[in-house]
């Protein structure tokens, strides 16, 4: 475990090295700029804008360094040969790939947290308090978090055995497929046989679920977000991200360093 | 017989190409051979050769396709090994984000050394290297000799039983492959093993125990650098100068129409006279050391000229290319 931890805590020098926190200056100035004018632009809607907005920006950043960072963790150490000196330490194939998806979810939680505290603090500019409906937004901020977790999963899982791009392709797709599994599950029989059907059924099941994790709308009308989705969501998280990761080790214990 | 740091039985590598990959290309065939404790085994071939293959087979980088090797006794596929050996790879690049201290921690901290032991290594690996100075410099400023001393600090960081570095001497000044050399003899008087890699026949001739020769994938012969090229000397080279001449007369083999065996190397003006290099054979030598002193000459030395390694290699290789042509063409 300690070893996991030791490649899990460089990933996130090496992030944080390679700069991809500025994107909070980003997002800082985005916050700014938001609560100055929302105030302008929006009457006693500003908390609905404030905060579709934050989670909006907390999302897509997010995702932007799951996908790509998490596709080029692995493909970067294999194509620069920085892996070779390091596998030939104690260290087992897994233990590399779980630190890797450890670190990048450290880095994440860092930049999500920096970002929700950006967030809140905008939201004291408008409301010139933190109200306790404002919870739901940290709960929001927690779900994009586990949400990014299991995109990181599955960028790890491809970036073990394809190309970068068509892993940021693949990736990408299957966030995209989550997003419509309610969609796929509900498809009106009469547009399609049975078999069809039972199939797109057994892969909406198959499928992440991206769907379970988006509580913007409730964040936003500031309703509450029952604990059973949290306990929910937390343990879908661990289980999916659980699977991808065997299936990463499993493929990547087997591939040949060329 | 005592267990072999290294031993490696039938390893056969394939590599699949094409874009289905079911074409196979065979990189290393049936290799089989062993590296006793303590010694320098010296790795030789051309590119190509199944050098590396070997040597990523040995640390799991890649898997064999048949084959077993054993590493002190434990097979190659148990990490577990890795506490005792050390590792450099080819042309070495690391983590450019890290200063070489940095670099040499993490690696260390893989080892589970307590926290003092730890800093005192990387310190004291640094200045083995000569990098005291530069271990706070992040490694993208570094260039390709001195990636090549961290690989190195790296590879014998944690004091490995076995240390297994492939092309050491690539991309380093003669400064640079003096220091390597003079690690590598540092480690055999320790008691490690080492085996390498390397394309520089002079390196394997000057520090190795045994070497290895691997040509298109197959081992063509192992032994004593000595013992592999034959001890029986292919000649004799005799220097000597005529006093006062100016270089316009023949050597007196010459002038008698060339013994069978002799062969001039080299003339040069001195300021003394002209100086001549000949080679002969062994049973001719008495003869024209007679004739040499007869027409005036003054003999400056007389040297055994025994095959090198260079030469070795080059009959396996030029062999190996000539067999392949001819597989070519009867193929056609």
């Amino acid at each position: 475990m300690n070893r996991v931890a030791v490649v899990a805590l460089n990933t996130f020098r090496e992030v944080v090295r390679d700069r991809v926190l500025y994107n909070l200056v980003f997002f800082a100035l985005l916050m700014m700029a938001a609560a100055i004018l929302v105030g302008q632009i929006s009457i006693g809607i500003e908390n609905i804008v404030i905060i579709t907005l934050g989670l909006s920006a907390i999302s897509v950043i997010g995702l932007l360094i799951a996908v790509f960072i998490g596709v080029g963790m692995i493909s970067k150490e294999i194509d620069k040969r920085t892996l070779y000196a390091l596998l030939a330490k104690p260290v087992r194939r897994w233990e590399f790939l779980v630190g890797k998806f450890a670190g990048l979810v450290l880095t994440l939680s860092v930049n999500t947290a920096a970002m929700a505290a950006g967030l809140l603090l905008a939201l004291v500019y408008i409301q010139h308090a933190l109200q306790r409906s404002d919870l739901t937004v940290l709960i929001a901020v927690y779900f994009i978090l586990l949400k990014l977790a299991l995109v990181v999963a599955i960028a790890l899982l491809f970036s073990c055995y394809t190309t970068p791009l068509l892993a940021i392709l693949f990736t990408a797709g299957l966030y995209v497929a989550g997003l419509f599994v309610q969609e796929m599950r509900n498809l009106r029989a009469d547009l399609m046989g049975s078999a069809l059907r039972a199939g797109l059924r057994w892969l909406s099941y198959l499928l992440p679920n991206f769907e379970n994790f988006d509580v913007m709308a409730s964040a936003a009308h500031a309703r509450t977000i029952p604990g059973t989705l949290v306990a929910q969501n937390t343990a879908y998280a661990i289980l999916y991200c659980g699977v991808l990761l065997t299936a990463a080790s499993v493929i990547f214990s087997r591939r040949d360093l060329k | 017989m005592a267990e072999a740091a290294i031993e490696i039985e039938n390893l056969t590598k394939d590599y699949p190409f094409g874009f289905l990959h079911l074409k196979k290309k065979r990189s290393l065939e049936g290799l089989t051979m062993r590296v006793e404790p303590g010694e320098i085994f010296g790795f030789l071939g051309p590119n190509g050769a199944g050098k590396s293959t070997t040597i990523k087979l040995l640390i799991g980088l890649i898997f064999p396709t048949a084959g077993t090797a054993r590493i002190l006794s434990k097979p190659i596929s148990d990490v577990t090994m890795h506490q005792q050996i050390g590792y450099l790879p080819e042309q070495p690049y690391f983590y450019d984000y890290l200063t070489a201290a940095e670099l040499l921690d993490y690696f260390a901290r893989f080892h589970e050394l307590p926290d003092a032991e730890r800093r005192e290594r990387v310190a004291r690996m640094l200045k083995k290297v000569g990098l005291e100075t530069a271990g706070k410099i992040q490694l993208r400023k570094y260039s390709k000799g001195m990636l090549q001393r961290v690989g190195l600090a790296q590879a014998i960081l944690h004091d490995p039983q076995v240390v297994i570095l492939d092309e050491p001497m690539s991309g380093l000044d003669p400064v640079g492959r003096r220091e390597v050399r003079d690690i590598i003899l540092e480690l055999k008087r320790d008691g490690k093993t080492v085996m390498f890699s390397t394309h520089i026949l002079s390196d394997a001739e000057m520090l190795c125990d045994r070497v290895g020769v691997i040509v298109g994938g197959k081992l063509r012969g192992v032994g004593a650098p000595d013992e592999i090229v034959g001890m029986k000397p292919v000649g004799m080279e005799i220097l000597f100068e005529f006093v006062g001449c100016t270089g316009s007369e023949d050597p007196p083999s010459k002038n008698e129409g060339g013994a069978p065996g002799v062969k001039l190397l080299l003339s040069k003006a001195t300021k003394t006279g002209t100086r001549y290099r000949m080679q002969v054979a062994e049973n001719e030598l008495y003869t024209t050391l007679e004739q040499l002193r007869a027409a005036g000459a003054r003999i400056v030395s007389v040297t055994q000229i025994k095959a090198t390694l260079e030469e070795y290699f080059m009959h396996l290789v030029e062999a190996d290319r000539a067999q392949a042509a001819a597989v070519e063409v009867s193929g056609k």
